[in-house]
Formats: structure tokens, C-alpha cells, sequence
């Protein structure tokens, strides 16, 4: 769709403009503050430059957390698009089943987050929980308090279980908005359901698969409150994501200056990764485009 | 036959999808010594104390009114801002109108965890700590962003010679945007609108910084239960489903539309 061309249309974008600012832009800029200061308490400051900066970025920790994240980030990407995609292909497509299908699939969506970590306790508790019980009963000693291969192991299924949920409704979404006639094409075509997916279902879908994508690597680079509850970030630091090991120097040791450093570098990172996601996902099969 | 091996295949996953919902239902309906004291299957003895104290407890009722008052506060704030801005990006190109939309999402992209101590000073200052409509406020960094995405892509499956159309026949742009326009994507609306509803009302850190007791919402009730007594199970899942509520009944109005829904236009 051609647009109009026309400058006045910031007006109706500058309402946005305001309120985004002040709610980003202002505490960002506190944030910026922060990090080049030492400060002791009010009014008692120090300018440190790039200190805090090259503090954090020599922390072993930090870097730890920081490929713990990309792990799991990846994981969750790989793991959550193409068993988002497969069942949205299963789902029913006309009947009271869509919309029972529906309204199940948004259920673990809107279960507030940490009430999502304290059910995943519970549920794989060794000697209380359905899941651990389970698992222990099938002959493998599982235990997700005690050793770091269990406690990574709960806190994908947890992941995976609370948000594929969300990739199946908007690539759902994606599929129901393909006309029928392209399917009766490949009919006549005789194409094969793999070729049907490859060439129609998949290029169709790019839009909201970008969207999916997008969401799910930026939530769960900054995954807080479900791991929290669930393993408070042990045993040891096995699953200590980037934001646990954020707010525990924020609000934990109250250094200020060097979580804001650590802050800035987070929102750096998860942004160079998004803007790739997006230029990617925008150049991808721009030649197809239909 | 393939047909038959996709339902199966579904059925399952619908099946493991609520394993964990049944088990918090399960864990609702028992005591909290019967929950630590023996794994069962199902709840032997019923018992709705827990819901019932959810009910009838101020913290936990008013915990509960009050994340409903900021999460209307926000989707409403979310939904006003973003239409007209929505509007603008699928209808109009104008100066760094792509780098404008992509710094919007960017602020999706912030670590709540960042934003926290900033915040906690920036609305003391203001002496709005403790109000519904700081939440509301804060929860904006991320939905409006979202809200104006989501909303962009119905709008632009929308044809242009509406617009044209409505301008000819002499209609103001206010008036043919509020009497033609909106009700032309109110599918949108819905499904931006319940959207908006999930983001905020799952929200915790946000919620927990920014009150105390007058605008506590239920998530923060529910953390403040994990450190004072142990953890009171039942009466901690018992909260979780009755979270699930509203949500649900929120989805069950857009589910039609949430079909149709983004795949609309460029999205």
C-alpha cells in the first residue's frame, strides 16, 4: 500500500512520543547517571568515567550469567517457534473447537509470573509434586533443588510450557489469514503438504513469526520472575539469568553505580541482537513476498 | 489417518498444557498439611477454605481489586495513545517514522530490573508512590509500544479508499476516525486490548516497587505470603486460579477476532 506523504503526521504520533519518554527516556537517563558516579548517599557523589564499566565487564560472573543466557535464550527459541508452528498447523480450523483451543492456549499466559514459579515448585517436587513424583517413579533420581542439570531441565518445561502457548496463537493468527484460493492453487498443483508449507504457509507466516520471534527472544532475555520463584537462581548459580544477577547487585548490595553499568550493557546487547532479529526477518524472502 | 495422528498429537499437548493448571487446582482445594503431608492424585478430603479466605481476607480481596483498577487504567491509557499513532504509521510516511517505530519497540526490550530504582525516585518525587496510576503509568513503557505494533497491522489491512472516501464526503478527521475508522478495527481493539490486559496484569516487579499498601496489587500479595509463613500452598494456588479468571473471560470476548487477527496487513 502506497503511503501519503506527510510530516503533520507526528502530531498524532507525539502523544505516543510523550508518554514513552517519560517513561523511558527520563529513567533511562538516571540510569546513564548512575553509571558514571560513585555514590555514597545524598548529595555525595563522585565522577568515576568508564570505571563501573570496565568493572562489570571483567566480572566473571557476569559473564557466566551472561552465556547461561544466551543458552537458554537460544534453547527457547529453537524449542518454542517450531513447536509453536506444529501446532498451530494441528489446531481445528472452524467449529466450537477453535475457540475452546483458543481460550485453553491463553490460560498459562495469564498466570501472573511468579505464581507460575511457585506452581512449578510444587509440581515438580520430588515427594509432593505430580511431575516429580512421576519422573522419580520411572527410575530417574530427579531433583530440581539439588542438582543443576534437574533445576535447567524444570526451568525450560517451565519456559516452554508457559510461553509456546503464545507462539501457537499468532502463528495461528498467520494461518487463518491465508486465502483459501492459495490452498486450491496448490491443489490443482498437486503439491505435497511439505511443499504447501515451505511455499505458502511459511512465507505467509513471516510477518507474525517475526513478531513471535522478536517477543520470545526478548522475554526471555529478560526472564525474572519465573526462575525467581522457582530455583531463586541455584543451585549455586546454575540458573542465575542476567536480570537475577542484575537485581541481586541492585537491590541485594545496593551498588548502584556498577548495576547501572550492568543494566546499560544488558540493554545494549538485547538490543543489537533484536535490531539483527529484525533486519533478518524483514530481508528474509522479501523476493517471495506475495 | 493424518488427520487423526494431528488431533492425537494435539490432544496430548492440550493435556500437558494442563497438567500443571490441574494441579494448582488440585493444591486449591486441599489444606496446606494435607498438601506437605502426602502426594495424591486428586484432593480426597474438599475443602474451599482457602477460596474462601481469598474472599473474605482484606489483603487478598483488596490485592485483587487492585491490580483489576490499574490494569484498566493502563489498557485504556494504552489503547487512547496508541490508536492515533497507530493511524499515522500505517497510513502516513513521514520523517524517521521507521527508526521512530523502532525505538518505540526498543523500550520493550529494557530490563524491567533497570528501570526499577529510577522509578521508585522518579514517581517518590512525585509523590505518587503507592497510587494505581503510577503502575498504570509505568506499565505504559511496555504496552503502548505493543499496543501501537499489534495495532498498526490491523489498521494497515484496512484499504486507504476509506479514508479517501469518508475526506470527500466531508468528514472531519476526528470525526470520521472515531465514527468510521474505529469501528472498522474493533477486532483489533479487542484483541490489542487483551493483550495490554496480559502484560500488565502479569507484571510483578513494576506492581511491587511501585506500591505499598493502598494499591497492592494481588501478585504482590501473593509474594508477601512466600516469605511470612513458609508458603501457604493452598491458599497461594487457590489466588493463582482465581487470577486466571478475568484473563479468561477477556479472551473468551476476543477469541473470534484473535483468529482473524494480526496476520491482517504487514503486522
Amino acid at each position: 500500500m502506497e503511503k501519503w506523504e506527510n510530516n503533520r503526521a507526528w502530531f498524532l504520533v507525539l502523544p505516543v512520543f510523550i508518554i514513552v519518554a517519560f517513561s523511558a527516556i527520563i529513567p533511562l537517563m538516571t540510569v546513564v547517571n548512575y553509571s558514571i558516579q560513585d555514590i555514597w548517599g545524598p548529595g555525595q557523589r563522585v565522577f568515576v568515567g568508564a570505571e563501573w564499566f570496565e568493572e562489570m565487564l571483567a566480572n566473571e560472573r557476569l559473564h557466566d550469567a551472561l552465556w547461561r543466557q544466551f543458552l537458554f535464550s537460544g534453547l527457547v527459541l529453537l524449542i518454542e517457534i517450531p513447536l509453536g508452528i506444529l501446532i498451530a498447523l494441528a489446531m481445528p480450523k472452524r467449529g466450537w473447537g477453535v475457540s475452546a483451543a483458543l481460550v485453553t492456549l491463553a490460560i498459562p499466559l495469564l498466570i501472573p509470573w511468579n505464581v507460575i514459579g511457585t506452581i512449578w515448585i510444587i509440581f515438580t517436587r520430588p515427594d509432593i509434586g505430580l511431575f516429580g513424583v512421576t519422573i522419580n517413579s520411572l527410575g530417574v533420581a530427579f531433583d530440581h533443588t539439588a542438582r543443576p542439570a534437574d533445576a535447567w531441565i524444570t526451568t525450560m518445561a517451565m519456559e516452554v510450557w508457559h510461553w509456546t502457548p503464545l507462539v501457537v496463537l499468532l502463528a495461528y493468527a498467520g494461518l487463518r489469514a491465508i486465502p483459501e484460493a492459495y490452498y486450491q492453487a496448490a491443489k490443482i498443483d498437486g503439491a505435497s503438504a511439505w511443499a504447501t508449507f515451505r511455499y505458502i504457509q511459511l512465507p505467509k507466516m513471516r510477518g507474525v513469526l517475526t513478531i513471535a520471534v522478536l517477543l520470545r527472544w526478548m522475554d526471555s532475555f529478560l526472564i525474572y520472575a519465573e526462575p525467581f520463584a522457582l530455583t531463586g537462581g541455584g543451585p549455586g548459580n546454575s540458573t542465575t539469568f542476567l536480570s537475577i544477577y542484575l537485581v541481586k547487585i541492585a537491590t541485594g548490595q545496593f551498588d548502584l553505580g556498577p548495576a547501572s553499568a550492568f543494566s546499560l550493557i544488558y540493554f545494549l546487547i538485547i538490543l543489537l541482537f533484536s535490531f539483527m532479529f529484525y533486519q533478518a526477518l524483514l530481508n528474509v524472502g522479501k523476493g517471495e513476498k506475495a | 489417518m493424518k488427520i487423526r495422528k494431528r488431533t492425537i498429537g494435539l490432544c496430548i499437548y492440550f493435556f500437558l498444557l494442563m497438567i500443571p493448571i490441574y494441579w494448582m487446582l488440585n493444591m486449591s482445594l486441599r489444606s496446606n498439611a494435607d498438601i506437605l503431608n502426602a502426594f495424591a492424585i486428586y484432593p480426597s478430603d474438599l475443602t474451599f477454605k482457602n477460596y474462601i479466605k481469598g474472599f473474605t481476607d482484606h489483603t487478598w480481596y483488596s490485592g485483587y481489586i487492585n491490580s483489576r483498577i490499574y490494569v484498566s487504567m493502563n489498557t485504556v491509557i494504552s489503547l487512547l495513545f496508541a490508536l492515533p499513532a497507530a493511524y499515522a504509521f500505517s497510513r502516513y510516511k513521514f520523517l524517521g517514522d521507521g527508526q521512530m517505530f523502532f525505538w518505540l519497540l526498543t523500550n520493550r526490550m529494557a530490563p524491567p530490573a533497570v528501570f526499577l530504582l529510577p522509578y521508585f525516585q522518579f514517581y517518590s518525587t512525585m509523590n505518587m508512590i503507592d497510587t494505581h496510576i503510577a503502575v498504570a503509568l509505568a506499565h505504559c513503557l511496555f504496552n503502548v509500544p505493543l499496543a501501537v505494533w499489534i495495532l498498526e497491522g490491523f489498521m494497515s489491512g484496512i484499504p486507504k479508499e476509506i479514508d479517501e472516501t469518508a475526506f470527500i464526503d466531508g468528514y472531519s478527521f476526528p470525526r470520521f476516525f472515531v465514527t468510521i475508522f474505529i469501528p472498522l478495527i474493533r477486532a483489533g481493539v479487542g484483541v490489542t486490548a487483551f493483550f495490554c490486559f496480559m502484560f500488565s496484569w502479569v507484571e510483578l516487579l513494576f506492581a511491587r516497587t511501585l506500591t505499598v499498601t493502598e494499591a497492592k496489587p494481588i501478585v504482590a500479595t501473593m509474594t508477601r505470603t512466600i516469605s511470612a509463613t513458609g508458603l501457604d500452598w493452598g491458599l497461594m494456588a487457590a489466588a493463582g486460579i482465581l487470577t486466571i479468571v478475568p484473563g479468561a473471560l477477556v479472551i473468551w470476548f476476543v477469541r473470534n477476532h484473535l483468529a482473524k487477527g494480526f496476520a491482517l496487513g504487514r503486522v
